[in-house]
């Protein structure tokens, strides 16, 4: 039977295979088909039909047996940022291509037990540095969505590809990777949903390090309740990351009543920024109607050190990326650029391999962590982090979850925003304090802009209270009743 | 404070990245507007503050200090660009 895979969801999947309206075979073989069809978005870095008609031969099996796992059979993509046994992992950069990891990440491990199937790996900014997926080495990743002038647009970084797969249709949900907003803000780009669970909640083994204090995976779904079905999947405590948590992963799905009564929501007066688009503003609005409309209750709320949030990351983040990116040497994997002597080979190697964004933020980490200059950038940065976690920590005294836009505006367009960094860096605004205090934040597709592009809502929860984004969601999404899709012009 | 461009050239040394000597004043450039933005956490006061050392509450397990894993070469240099007789191969270091 023909699968229309774009019409379903993990959880339509799920119960059409398990009826035996349809093998995973046969919707595999959908999945490869569209995303075949989808080449121009450049989604893909590396296609696996193969393995994904091995892996679905093998769910058909499991199903046969009765011994379905919770994602058995679902076609799936991989952030190219996880390393996959036996496929390349490239981390969108030119110095890891070629690279065949020997082993697998512990998030892909775990959803491959789930009878998760692999299609592929997703394109990425470089590193997973950037905010609209121009950064790629190979390539950057137009959004299926467009505007009435038919422009290309970014799809959001880092995880655009990921993003750009789910939306297209082809795959029903994918992995990202958040260290300043690249799995929510792509998702609010895109028209799709994306969470950023707790730090610790999901294992960082395997997983291209970018900065490892805030650096978390997560899925992106077209719906609030596959993101719960994905999430547990990919949770786990993991001997192999000594941050990773050791605490029972609750049942998402089961938090999704549906009922939101007596519930607090925060609204923060500092996410209301200069220069913010009346759409966004309107939309945040919106939000906080339905959310009122289904009894929670809405209480304003102050974090009084949003407005440093961004500053304190971009000391951060290049610092952890500048040591984390030291192993790039040309001497293990990768690339290798003859020199004429040792540190001649490294440094050419570096300046050839890394593209012009990864080592600016490797310079800047340096910088910062230089003699001299530690105390104060990397401390006062850290100082600044601590008071960041004391608003949320004070908010949470009086809110059981925030509500914000997921970004400043809608997806732009490619070469927009690529020769302002400061410009570009501005797009995680509302994204960043949530890695920063290492809470999890959900971007939920809401609404359109004037133009007809997707735009997303934030909810924000504390720590390891991923159950009650899950329920807030899901009543934001009903309310919401976002069904738009976009137009399949790459089909020629 | 503007950085110039022998700092840039200091750091891309100790980063280990080749910046040719006409990239420097163009990349100078770039960091001195990254700086000057982060620079803004000046204006906060975190006296007494203590600076940030774990996101979330939690302490690091201890594990039974005994080997896991290993005894397979082959498959850690599958990857390197030079290898030789079981060891990876760079250029000479010692004349």
């Amino acid at each position: 039977m023909k699968v229309e895979i774009e019409k379903l969801t993990i959880a339509s999947a799920r119960a059409g295979l398990r009826a035996r309206e349809f093998s995973a075979t046969e919707l595999t073989e959908a999945a490869i088909a569209v995303m075949e069809a989808a080449r121009p978005l450049n989604a893909m870095i590396t296609e696996t039909p193969e393995r994904a008609r091995a892996m679905a031969a093998e769910s058909d099996r499991r199903l046969t047996r009765g011994e379905a796992g919770p994602l058995e059979g679902i076609p799936i993509a991989i952030k190219d940022l996880f390393c996959t046994d036996g496929v390349q992992t490239t981390a969108g950069s030119r110095i890891l291509k070629g690279f065949i990891p020997p082993y697998e990440s512990t998030v892909s491990a775990n959803l491959w037990r789930a009878g998760a199937v692999m299609l592929g790996k997703a394109n990425l900014d470089e590193f997973a540095m950037g905010s609209s997926n121009e950064t790629s080495h190979f390539g950057r990743v137009e959004n299926p969505w467009r505007r009435a002038d038919g422009k290309p647009l970014v799809p959001g970084g880092s995880s655009g590809g990921s993003a750009a797969a789910v939306a297209a249709g082809f795959c029903l949900g994918a992995t990202g990777t958040d260290t300043g907003g690249s799995i929510r803000q792509p998702a609010s780009f895109t028209g799709i949903v994306g969470i950023k669970p707790t730090y610790g909640r999901c294992s960082r083994w395997g997983i291209v390090a970018f900065a490892s204090s805030l650096d978390q995976a997560g899925p992106m779904t077209r719906t609030v309740r596959d993101a719960a079905i994905m999430l547990g999947a990919m949770a786990s405590v993991d001997e192999k990351d000594s941050t990773s948590v050791d605490r029972p992963v609750p049942d998402y799905e089961a938090a999704m009543t549906g009922d939101v009564r007596g519930l607090r929501i925060g609204i923060p007066k500092e996410y209301r920024v200069d220069g913010m688009p009346a759409e966004i503003e309107a939309l945040w609005r919106q939000g906080i109607d339905w959310l009122r409309s289904a009894g929670a209750e809405i209480v304003d709320v102050s974090l009084p050190h949003t407005g440093y949030a961004l500053p304190a990351y971009y000391i951060v983040a290049p610092a952890e990326a500048s040591s984390n990116l030291a192993r790039y040497d040309g001497v293990r994997f990768g690339l290798r650029v003859p020199g004429n002597s040792l540190p001649d080979m490294y440094a050419k190697t570096r300046g050839e391999g890394f593209g012009a964004e990864v080592r600016r933020r490797i310079l800047i980490g340096t910088y910062v962590l230089s003699a001299g200059y530690y105390d104060a950038y990397y401390v006062k940065a850290q100082q600044v982090r601590t008071l960041i976690l004391r608003d949320f920590e004070r908010a949470w005294e009086r809110v059981d979850a925030i509500l914000t836009p997921t970004a400043p505006s809608a997806a732009f367009g490619i070469g927009e925003k690529s020769d302002d960094p400061i410009s570009m860096y501005l797009n995680d605004v509302f994204t960043v304090p949530v890695n920063l205090a290492g809470l999890p934040g959900i971007s939920v597709p809401a609404g359109l802009s004037r133009e007809g592009l997707p735009l997303g809502l934030q909810l924000i929860g504390r720590a390891f209270d991923e159950e009650t984004l899950f329920r807030v969601g899901g009543v934001l999404e009903e309310a919401a009743g976002f069904s738009a899709r976009p137009q399949t012009w790459w089909k020629g | 404070m503007s950085l110039d461009k022998a700092t840039v050239a200091r750091i891309a040394r100790l980063a280990r990245i080749e910046v040719p000597e006409e990239a420097l004043a163009p990349m100078a450039r770039e960091l001195d507007t990254i700086l000057t933005f982060v620079e803004q956490l000046g204006q906060v006061n975190t006296d007494g503050v203590a600076p940030m050392t774990s996101v979330t509450p939690m302490r690091l397990r201890m594990r039974e200090d005994r080997v896991s894993d290993g005894g397979d070469a082959a498959r850690v240099l599958s990857n390197a660009p030079e290898a030789q007789d079981g060891f990876f191969v760079v250029p000479k270091v010692v004349e």
